[in-house]
């Protein structure tokens, strides 16, 4: 027998494979008791297939896993009595209310039936869902609905939480409230696995974070020596005003230039130097979530080509530098803004995307593989390989 | 799914409610307790309830199941029951008891319906996740279709009384043909949670099983006497385990059951269990 591991989850070179596909592809894993690790990659990389095994819903082809120093295959009992799963499809039940479906798992844990409905009564009101108490689940909005989720997953505190993409698809506001949670239960002392597709989830959650791509673990470790390794965030600004457009070119050239690596797209429409429009690799976040049209002034930038005809929009980049200076630097340069009477419409300050990260570490942009990690069983639209 | 990296900004992450985070930390504590875990039958039950709960939801369902006996019975009893039997009253005595058993079995269709529904959602991960013996969720979900068995077959045997069936065997004798036809639907039931977990989409469920119950429906008993039939088809509709149940029901019905009626009936169920329970426990632990 290994000895005993003080690793709450430890695997090495684990494989698993759907026919052709090997969805799992030698995973080296050890995260520690008490710690949130995050799996970032696009959909179809692995993070799926590589949780449902850790939560003795797969059998692993090769390799070994353990969890709370349980063999996932040999030791599965004892696993799943450490573990909860919360699936990337709601795994709650549909046509019962949200109180009923704490109330089954509560009793199937050992509850007896009072105790049970008031453990539910309770899980409630902590997740804010009281009104939804008697409400059937398929009623639920999206958010609500995760939300049920993460508390059944919690009925008994598990020792290891499974994650699986917490939050895509919830708006800004229910986003924040799940990562609320998850901290909540991480101080609690139990381990989280997290899977996700936004780099921005996995810096606030994740103490450590496997960039994971086609089966592989590419890269592993905190969310700076991540971000050091990508380099730059992108600071976007909207101005009031074109006009002034000269003067905020030139204070973030002072604040951002020395070490923040202004980019420069001098050519396009004969603006000021210095400043391009916004141009990440890929050319895919364009011009952020600020619209245009919102002050009705600069409609003027339409005629030519798509967003370096604005000139109220400034955009550029910020290295990080990997001590979480970027961000600072980025504060300053507004506050200076401001302070030169520079009238902003907007701003955002953007991570880098997803892409960025598999660009950096990869060569290639993240790119999605057939869903072998899912069910065959139910229909699947896009079940197709759309990959490379 | 929207493209990678569209967090758009850190504005909201100011809100992580302190009132909010404090009732989650005081649920997580309560959840330190973990009480004994219930038995494997115990479990069974559990998951019976929670079928019920849907039930309760949705009553429909329970409306679509005793609407069908009504259909058959004022059907066969009126339009074909003069032709096979002389009088549609003496027709009644003979379909009646045939009746609740095509009923029970139209309904034990759904069950694969359903499992096949309910395996490819979210939450049966969670449940294989958990620590729950792994059938129970199976035999709960079969034990809450008796529960619409026994309403659909009731309603049968009271319409029956209603146009004229006397059933000679009594109460007594029709309380034990209903049981007995409880734990038929049971068995039957696992042939078609085994067709749930094998086929990928309901529908399919619905057509394969819908071609599959007519020969074990109409190849019985329950319809006609089988002495005019030729010898052959007598021995195929004999091991019918639908004939099986009709005989032995319709004789505690009438108040002279056989020994060997009841025995034969139970081994069919038996031999239905026997093989498709198996199966089904085992499509249901494998990989999916």
């Amino acid at each position: 027998m290994a000895p005993a591991s003080d690793l709450a989850i430890e695997t090495s070179g684990l494989v698993k494979t759907f026919g052709e596909t090997r969805a799992v592809d030698g995973v080296d894993l050890a995260v520690r008791p008490g710690t949130v690790q995050g799996f970032l990659g696009p959909n179809g990389a692995g993070k799926t297939t590589t949780i449902r095994v850790l939560a003795t819903l797969l059998h692993p082809d090769s390799g070994t896993a353990r969890v709370c120093g349980h063999d996932v295959v040999r030791e599965a009992a004892a696993v799943r009595s450490k573990v909860s799963l919360t699936g990337q499809f709601a795994s709650v039940d549909e046509d019962l209310s949200g109180s009923d479906n704490l109330f089954v798992l509560a009793r199937l844990l050992g509850y007896k039936p009072p105790q049970a409905r008031a453990r539910a009564t309770e899980l409630l009101s902590a997740f804010g869902l009281e009104e939804q108490a008697d409400v059937l689940v398929k009623n639920f909005s999206g958010g609500l609905r995760r939300r049920l989720d993460v508390a059944a997953s919690l009925v008994v505190r598990p020792d290891v939480l499974f994650l699986d993409e917490p939050t895509t698809g919830l708006d800004p506001v229910s986003r924040s409230r799940v990562w609320a949670v998850v901290r909540a239960i991480v101080d609690t002392g139990t381990t989280v696995v997290l899977t996700t597709q936004y780099l921005e989830e996995a810096d606030q959650l994740a103490d450590r974070i496997a960039v994971i791509d086609r089966g592989r673990i590419i890269a592993d470790g905190t969310s700076d020596e991540l971000k050091a390794s990508v380099g730059s965030n992108a600071l976007r600004v909207r101005l009031r005003d074109p006009a002034q457009r000269g003067i905020a070119v030139r204070v973030l050239e002072r604040e951002l230039g020395p070490d923040g690596e202004i980019t420069a797209d001098t050519s396009r429409r004969g603006h000021s130097p210095g400043v391009q429009p916004p141009g990440p690799p890929g050319g895919r976040t364009a011009a952020g979530p600020s619209d245009a049209g919102h002050d009705g002034t600069n409609n003027g930038g339409r005629e030519g080509g798509p967003h370096n005809g604005d000139p109220a929009a400034l955009s550029m980049r910020v290295t990080d530098g990997g001590d979480g200076k970027g961000v600072e630097r980025a504060t300053r340069a507004l506050a200076e803004l401001t302070r030169e009477g520079v009238a902003l419409a907007d701003f955002t300050f953007e991570r880098p995307s997803l892409d960025e990260v598999f660009l950096a570490l990869t060569g290639h942009h993240a790119e999605t593989r057939g869903k072998a990690g899912r069910k065959g069983r139910a229909a699947d639209p896009q079940g197709g390989r759309d990959g490379s | 799914m929207s493209g990678p990296g569209t967090g758009g900004g850190g504005s909201v992450l100011a809100l992580d409610g302190d009132g909010l985070d404090a009732a989650v930390r005081s649920a997580l504590r309560t959840g330190e307790e973990r009480p004994p875990r219930p038995g494997a039958f115990a479990m069974c039950l559990i998951f019976c309830q929670r079928a019920l709960f849907k039930i309760r939801r949705d009553p429909q369902q329970v409306f679509d199941a005793v609407l069908f006996p009504v259909m058959v019975t004022l059907v066969f009893t009126f339009l074909f029951g003069g032709a096979i039997a002389g009088s549609t009253d003496l027709y009644l005595q003979f379909l009646l008891p045939g009746v609740v058993v095509l009923t029970v079995v139209m309904i034990s269709m759904n069950t694969g319906v359903a499992l096949n529904v309910a395996v490819s959602s979210g939450i049966d991960d969670r449940f294989r996740s958990m620590p729950i013996w792994r059938p129970a969720m199976l035999v709960g979900e079969l034990l809450s279709d008796v529960v619409r068995y026994l309403m659909a077959s009731v309603v049968a045997v009271l319409l029956g009384l209603l146009l004229g069936f006397r059933p000679h065997g009594g109460l007594l004798g029709v309380v034990a043909a209903l049981a007995m036809v409880q734990v038929f639907a049971f068995s039957l039931a696992w042939v078609w949670t085994a067709l749930g977990l094998v086929v990928d989409k309901p529908q399919t469920i619905m057509t394969l099983s819908g071609i599959g119950v007519f020969p074990l429906l109409f190849a019985s008993n329950i319809f006609v006497s089988t002495h005019s039939m030729p010898g052959w088809l007598q021995a195929v509709i004999n091991v019918n385990p639908v004939t099986r149940t009709v005989t032995a029901v319709r004789g505690l019905m009438a108040g002279d059951p056989t020994a060997w009626h009841i025995t034969t009936a139970f081994v069919a169920d038996a031999v239905l269990i026997a093989i498709f329970g198996p199966l089904t426990v085992y499509l249901y632990n494998r990989e999916r």
